[in-house]
């Protein structure tokens, strides 16, 4: 039998299909999911950063709590939602990229939220009596103290990438791993693996492995340079 | 020119924290167009007295009154110890409170183009605030503290920090801001520097304001034991 090495590099040398196609939905599915993590987390973390109500502590508990969330969990409770007698039901959205992008998103936003609230009340206690004296209130200081704290907030924004991209869990759930429309590289991984048909399996591996890797290297580099650059 | 907002009289405001009085009773008025500069020990309570003139804390007890009432006016300015610039360029640093007065982006690159200019921070324009040295740093905090015309610039040590050269230039600044009508309430614990400044002298002890006088007079002779062994202080050291 042929090393699972040598049929990976095979596979990746004449950009298999197959593969390409998995690669392409995984990345679309993550991608998406952190985006809309980072549109709805971004403001709702300065938020809780810089706003006083009462129940604020437990809201906070919560959100370092769900950072923890087992993504079988995550898919689990999206399932509920989207399945057909779930309120969501009529959508017909389960076994779809969509389903999966909404799991996803439910694992990256807790982290999100998270780094970025303190990220933001770190910021705001250095900030604060020289925004105010600029004439700036605390809902005018949420985009100013985002933008201060974009090199910190790229950290938070790439673990929930991380996240997303390695958990087998939710999109299994709620995708079904559906070749050619709902396999993504850790779920074909799975797959593959359990078949016996290691080539694909190791193959995919790499991948995610140089992915998150060039993904890394590449915020560390932009977080040094705007270190350097911006003081 | 919008209406006059001084003068601003504290009527025997407190701030306490916990209970523990911070400031007692302090009952002054700031009239438009003097120096005055604010003297005291260490915890006497000088920034705080500064940051409760420009209304950053409110009183917990007495009252803040200007010109028009209580409500906050928007032409004054601070100039903090450290100086917080935004991790933007210098340009962008003198637009931000432009931008937060609702200044249309055109209007706005005019008045920072001039404003620059008359700073003498052209040449950094473009340079990241952040990257500055303390004296162009402190520079800048003062150019974005005028470019919104405040009638009154309250400073808060804006020299601590500073070579004597720098120091030397932003001491021009202030000379140069109160020259044109902008009433400076700053604080110091630099003599000399209060002597050069001063027009008058606010002397705070322990949280209460215990002597407020014109310079001449407060350091000639000053009425209270606390400011004569304060000033004495000084000399002996």
């Amino acid at each position: 039998m042929e090393s699972p090495f040598v049929t990976a590099f095979t596979l990746m040398q004449r950009a298999d299909p197959a593969l390409m196609q998995i690669i392409g939905l995984s990345l679309r599915v993550t991608l998406t999911a952190v985006l809309i993590a980072c549109v709805i987390g971004l403001p709702l973390g300065a938020a809780l950063a810089l706003a006083r109500f009462p129940g604020r502590g437990g809201v906070i508990v919560l959100f370092n709590a769900l950072m923890g969330l087992p993504p079988v969990v995550a898919g689990l409770v999206i399932y509920l939602a989207l399945s057909r007698s779930g309120p969501l039901g009529t959508f017909a959205l389960l076994f779809t990229p969509a389903a999966m992008i909404a799991a996803q998103t439910l694992l990256i936003l807790p982290i999100v939220v998270s780094l970025t609230r303190s990220v933001v009340e770190d910021l705001w206690a250095e900030y604060r009596d020289q925004l105010l004296s600029l004439g700036a209130n605390r809902l005018r200081a949420v985009p100013t103290l985002l933008w201060d704290g974009r090199v910190s907030l790229l950290t938070g924004v790439l673990a929930g990438f991380g996240r997303a991209s390695a958990e087998v869990g939710a999109v299994l759930i709620v995708g079904g791993n559906i070749a050619g429309h709902t396999r993504t590289m850790t779920t074909a991984i799975t797959l593959e693996t359990n078949r016996g048909n290691l080539g694909l399996a190791v193959a995919l591996g790499i991948i995610l492995m140089a992915l998150t890797l060039s993904l890394n290297a590449a915020a560390w580099a932009a977080g040094q340079w705007a270190r350097s650059r911006l003081g | 020119m919008t209406a006059a907002i001084l003068p601003l009289t504290l009527d025997r405001a407190g701030y306490a924290v916990g209970g523990k009085p911070l400031l007692s009773d302090v009952t002054l008025t700031v009239p438009a167009g003097r120096r005055l500069i604010v003297l005291g020990a260490n915890g006497a309570g000088k920034s705080l007295l500064l940051r409760l003139c420009h209304g950053l804390i409110e009183p917990t007890s007495g009252r803040r009154r200007w010109a028009q009432g209580e409500a906050r006016p928007g032409a004054q300015a601070m100039v903090f110890q450290r100086p917080i610039l935004l991790r933007r360029t210098v340009a962008a640093n003198l637009a931000y409170p432009l931008a937060l007065r609702g200044l249309p982006r055109a209007g706005r690159a005019d008045t920072v183009a001039r404003t620059l200019d008359r700073f003498g921070l052209a040449a950094l324009a473009d340079r990241p605030a952040r990257l500055l040295s303390g004296g162009e740093q402190q520079r800048l905090a003062l150019a974005r503290a005028w470019v919104t015309g405040p009638q009154v610039l309250f400073l808060d040590e804006p020299c601590s920090a500073l070579d004597p050269s720098a120091t030397r230039i932003i001491e021009e600044m202030i000379a140069r801001f109160s020259a044109e009508g902008i009433t400076i309430v700053m604080t110091t614990h630099d003599l000399g520097q209060a002597r050069r400044l001063a027009q008058d002298v606010a002397f705070l002890h322990r949280g209460r304001l215990i002597e407020h006088q014109a310079a001449d007079g407060f350091f000639a002779g000053p009425q209270t034991p606390e400011a004569r062994a304060f000033l004495a202080g000084d000399l002996i050291w």
